[in-house]
């Protein structure tokens, strides 16, 4: 099958935002896995302003330029502040077994294809094809969210959850309504701020960030 | 023009907004009580309008309010206002005690308001994106409310709180994603795509199997937050960790208005399918929450988490009984959220005055409150006896017309309904029980307080509770009526 240039350059970056969520899945480094998400976001952007563009969308231009503004900029800047703050900048993840996190997310993948064919079948817009990678990512980023044990990452995981969402958004459908997505922005940004006083908060508490201090409250 | 219903989201958002700045003053209990109030009284001018004029639909169709809705703002309302009066006096003591700083206390004001003002927006919007937008900025603010003692365990609940939520609301997100491209075929790319009534309105068209499995993503998404099992796990953690107030409001509110979203994506599934899908769903997951909850709470040692699960008992119930459908079982559905909001904000609010004489949340230290102070010792024994279902207060009525409606229409479920009912029985009042009128030991003497504790709001509540289970008045059953309607 022939495509049009402008779906094999969106098809191009779904792959490349694929395989930068198993980068993510597999990155020891919090500095490189910062990176990473900044890169995700960028990727993302690009892609819904070609969608935007091809589409004759207007809509989505504004999208783009909300999630290059949020996604490569505020965000990892935060991020990197807070980092450089905690002095946790070259942490490292011991406990993640790759390979098994490996083969787990590639499971995640081929599933997340069938589940996504009757729909992206029913869709009607040109990046119908990209709804499996869309689906693919939240579940991998989820994965992510869940091997983690220390807190840093375990946020990123939930910051990629929300890139994977925001590409299925427009793989779906072209974007979600203005109001909603700003909606959305915001509560991403109020949430990381949030979370920011809690690394503290926590820091100060447990003298670490590790999240399996915080087990205590149990059934017995 | 409505100018009832930009009261109603106005109040508490300048309520926040004044707070944010005089939260820590002397008279700022006052000032929250004041600003629940008048959005107390916004809303019963509201409601009476709904009543009298249908349903409404305004700003631009940005904003709707039928009589399931207003039935909710109403209750919103006014268990926040109780709330406030609580909190007055209670809020008052934990600064004398100590575990609250100035800048704490400006917090909390704070973020009661703005909570209080999320739930009413989810609660009034047409717009289903706006919905799951507010619906997060409540977990946000929840979240800073249940971390405000800044404790070891509350921040624990608070973490786990955030990410179980942040993760469930994602699915939410999905599943409302998925809406969205059902609905665009439908309604074009316009600006409408959204809109609850838009979509109610070409519900027959929208595409099958794109709608089954949005509502799959919704019900994993919403269902973390009225916490059905197996998503439970945050409610118990962020109940006994948060300010009692706060967990008044938690679980007499906040999980009335996830279970309120889930039921307006319910509607919309069903009209796409027209099979017993989404009822089977929901009846499967209630009957979970009820029976694993039952047994739950027989192991609590923590009087706030026993209350907690007993929480996820009655939001199962009321799931169960709107996965059956029909006249009959929603009113019921309808009804046990009213008195169940009701009984258990009175429980928390006698709770936390218990708890604060006591100095601990452990139930075997807490002994011989009949003796000490009546008042409280009375109002916990009563809101106990309410909520495992005794007549004559309004749960024994809801929970009878949820079982009958079972033995009718799923009869398979009518035994595992009886035996966790009887399990939670058992336990609760086992554990009450010697509480209220046990021996003290001499040596735990409970405090005397430095403020009069506020105790009217748990007897106004009961003693609504105890008209419910004697007399539904035929307006507020005519209202319940339309309600359950809507709901299909």
């Amino acid at each position: 099958m022939h495509l049009p240039l402008s779906s094999q350059i969106i098809n191009l970056l779904a792959a490349i935002m694929l395989l930068i969520a198993f980068a993510m899945l597999t990155q020891r480094r919090i500095l490189t896995l910062i990176n990473l998400f900044a890169m995700q976001g960028l990727t993302l952007t690009l892609s819904t302003a070609v969608v935007a563009w091809t589409t004759s969308q207007p809509h989505l231009y504004w999208s783009a330029l909300i999630t290059v503004l949020l996604k490569v900029v505020l965000l990892p800047l935060i991020l990197h502040r807070l980092i450089r703050k905690l002095e946790v900048k070259w942490d490292v993840e011991t406990l993640i077994n790759i390979p098994t996190t490996m083969i787990v997310g590639i499971v995640l993948v081929i599933l997340a294809f069938n589940v996504a064919l009757p729909i992206s079948a029913l869709a009607g817009t040109i990046t119908r094809g990209t709804l499996g990678i869309a689906m693919a990512s939240v579940l991998l980023a989820f994965l992510m969210m869940i091997t983690r044990s220390k807190a840093v990452p375990q946020v990123i995981g939930f910051l990629a959850m929300e890139n994977g969402l925001f590409f299925a958004a427009t793989s779906a459908t072209y974007g979600m309504p203005m109001v909603v997505e700003l909606g959305i922005a915001l509560d991403v940004l109020v949430g990381m701020v949030i979370l920011g006083v809690f690394f503290f908060q926590i820091r100060e508490r447990f003298d670490s960030l590790d999240i399996r201090h915080l087990e205590k409250l149990k059934e017995e | 023009m409505s100018l009832e219903l930009y009261l109603v989201l106005g109040i508490p958002l300048l309520g926040g907004i004044l707070l944010g700045l005089w939260g820590h003053k002397t008279w700022a209990a006052e000032l929250n009580a004041a600003m629940s109030a008048l959005t107390f009284l916004a809303a019963a001018v509201l409601t009476a309008r709904i009543i009298s004029e249908g349903p409404m639909l305004t700003a631009d169709e940005q904003f709707f309010v039928d009589p399931l809705n207003v039935f909710l703002v109403a209750l919103t309302a006014f268990v926040s206002m109780t709330t406030s009066l609580f909190s007055r006096p209670y809020m008052r003591i934990e600064h004398a005690h100590g575990r609250l700083s100035d800048r704490r206390l400006r917090l909390y004001h704070s973020m009661y308001q703005m909570f209080i003002f999320t739930m009413l927006l989810v609660l009034l919007t047409n717009n289903l994106g706006i919905l799951w937008v507010a619906l997060e900025a409540a977990t946000l603010t929840t979240v800073l409310l249940v971390s405000l003692y800044r404790s070891a365990a509350s921040l624990e609940a608070a973490w786990k709180y955030f990410i179980l939520c942040g993760v469930g609301i994602a699915q939410a997100l999905f599943g409302t994603i998925l809406v969205f491209s059902a609905s665009e075929k439908m309604l074009g790319s316009g600006g409408g795509t959204l809109l609850w009534t838009r979509l109610a309105e070409v519900s027959a068209n929208l595409e099958p199997t794109v709608m089954s499995l949005a509502f799959v993503f919704l019900l994993v998404g919403y269902g973390t937050k009225v916490g059905l099992v197996p998503l439970h796990n945050w409610l118990p953690d962020a109940h006994a960790e948060g300010p009692t107030p706060v967990s008044a409001v938690l679980s007499g509110l906040l999980l009335n208005v996830a279970l309120y979203a889930l039921l307006r994506c319910k509607v919309l599934v069903d009209g796409a399918l027209q099979t017993a899908f989404t009822s089977q769903l929901l009846m499967g997951f209630g009957l979970l929450s009820v029976v694993v909850a039952a047994f739950f709470l027989s192991r609590q040692k923590d009087i706030k988490r026993m209350f907690a699960y007993s929480s996820i008992e009655h939001m199962g119930l009321v799931t169960f009984a709107f996965g059956m459908g029909g006249p009959v079982a929603n009113f019921a559905g309808l009804l046990h959220m009213t008195v169940h909001s009701l009984t258990k904000s009175a429980i928390f609010f006698a709770v936390g005055h218990a708890t604060q004489k006591a100095g601990t949340q452990i139930m075997d230290d807490i002994r011989g409150l009949i003796r000490i102070n009546p008042t409280v010792g009375w109002g916990l024994m009563l809101g106990s006896i309410a909520i495992l279902g005794l007549p004559p207060f309004g749960v024994f009525a809801s929970e009878f017309l949820i079982l009958t409606s079972a033995m009718r229409q799923q009869p398979w479920a009518t035994p595992f309904l009886l035996v966790s009912l009887g399990v939670a029985f058992a336990a609760v009042f086992s554990k009450v029980q010697p509480m209220v009128f046990g021996e003290s030991e001499g040596s735990r003497a409970l405090k005397r307080l430095p403020h009069q504790p506020a105790l009217l709001p748990v007897f106004v509540h009961l003693s609504i509770v105890l008209v419910l289970g004697l007399y539904i008045p035929p307006h507020l059953a005519d209202w319940y009526r339309q309600a359950a309607k809507l709901i299909g």
